[in-house]
């Protein structure tokens, strides 16, 4: 138990995904759909981030830096690529919500015919 | 669009917040931001100039052409810059110890030489540019498509 | 039916997923990384970037960064392909 206690940045990613995971499966509408592939996207970048962190430590960069140890690195950056490859995608599928919602008039993926099955 | 008000506000704050972007684009290699976070706050003020003026407005004064322009050649100077240090290693640090950009901070914490990082900030600057007309392009985009207009060629 | 199937895996996923978390390293104390450490250390004297951060991404792990810097490019191509098309078909019919 107190496990979860210490690790509780790890069991919130992992609460975020499960949320996000109940969106992607239950919800119909598309743009729900695209907010919780961006919820599960937060997860991720979340547990990447939590899981480079020293205690007590800094920011990895030198200016002014107060004295202690310093956060793992490579997590981070690649947190940052992730979160730039996030917009894109997001961008890309939101054109394509719009795309979909001129041509079948719905953005139920339910109702609208030509999604169904 | 909205009130005259909004409009002013909009109009003085727009600067404001291009110089911020600018510098958290050019001091990415010493403080925390980069080509990135710069650019996408600059984009946050093109969408406050959308949401305080129309999107015909807009559409007058930026052209596709340009925003597509700035975005190839943010891609490519990334690339060449990329490709330049491959005599040693791809993505090697090409310019530590030239003049430009060449300094050696001292280990440690120090407070800040502007000219040190060797190609960072350059690379920071081609993705700043990269980011700023591709999420501008994007926003522009979307939001003149919902008028059922597209951007001037 | 189908409903109560998906919270049911829904409910193994989460469990799983949490029982997962449980299993990493206490929070704040990562196992030693030689690589980061390697970074922290001498990313000052190799790249002379006081940001740490910036220096794995556009020189250690720039290859990442030029891969990432293509998805935006041909994101944003779409975007901007996907808009001119419809819009030239409802021209054309």
């Amino acid at each position: 138990m107190e496990n979860i206690a210490d690790n509780f940045p790890f069991v919130a990613s992992a609460l975020l995904l499960a949320v996000a995971f109940y969106i992607v499966i239950f919800r119909k509408n598309l743009i729900k759909l695209i907010m919780g592939i961006a919820m599960m996207a937060s997860g991720v970048n979340l547990f990447i981030v939590a899981l480079g962190y020293r205690t007590g430590g800094n920011a990895p960069i030198y200016t002014d830096v107060p004295p202690g140890p310093m956060v793992l690195s490579v997590p981070q950056a690649l947190t940052l690529t992730s979160i730039v490859i996030n917009v894109a995608v997001l961008a890309l599928m939101l054109t394509m919500v719009i795309h979909t919602y001129r041509n079948t008039g719905d953005i139920d993926s339910e109702k609208s015919r030509k999604l169904k099955g | 669009m909205l009130s005259k008000i909004v409009r002013t506000v909009a109009n003085q704050l727009v600067l404001f917040i291009l110089i911020f972007g600018l510098y958290v684009i050019a001091h990415g290699h010493l403080t925390p931001g980069g080509g990135f976070q710069g650019g996408a706050v600059v984009v946050s003020g093109v969408v406050m100039l959308l949401v305080a003026f129309s999107s015909q407005d807009l559409k007058k004064s930026v052209r596709e052409r340009v925003l597509s322009i700035m975005e190839s050649t943010g891609a490519l100077i990334f690339a060449i810059l990329g490709f330049a240090g491959l005599g040693t290693v791809f993505f090697y640090n090409f310019l530590v110890g030239s003049p430009i950009f060449g300094r050696i901070p001292p280990t440690g914490p120090n407070s800040g030489d502007f000219w040190t990082g060797g190609f960072i900030p350059l690379m920071n600057f081609a993705v700043g540019l990269k980011v700023i007309a591709g999420l501008s392009a994007v926003v522009l985009a979307i939001a003149l498509f919902a008028r059922g207009e597209e951007m001037e060629e | 039916m189908r409903r109560a199937i998906g919270l049911i895996l829904l409910l193994v996923l989460a469990a799983f997923l949490v029982s997962g978390m449980l299993l990493v390293h206490p929070f704040g104390a990562p196992y030693p990384t030689d690589m980061d450490d390697y970074i922290i250390e001498n990313a000052q004297n190799q790249t002379g970037s006081n940001s740490v951060v910036a220096s794995v991404v556009f020189d250690y792990r720039g290859l990442d960064t030029l891969g990432e810097a293509t998805i935006l490019f041909t994101a944003v191509t779409g975007v901007l392909l996907l808009l001119r098309a419809q819009k030239r078909k409802e021209g054309g019919s």
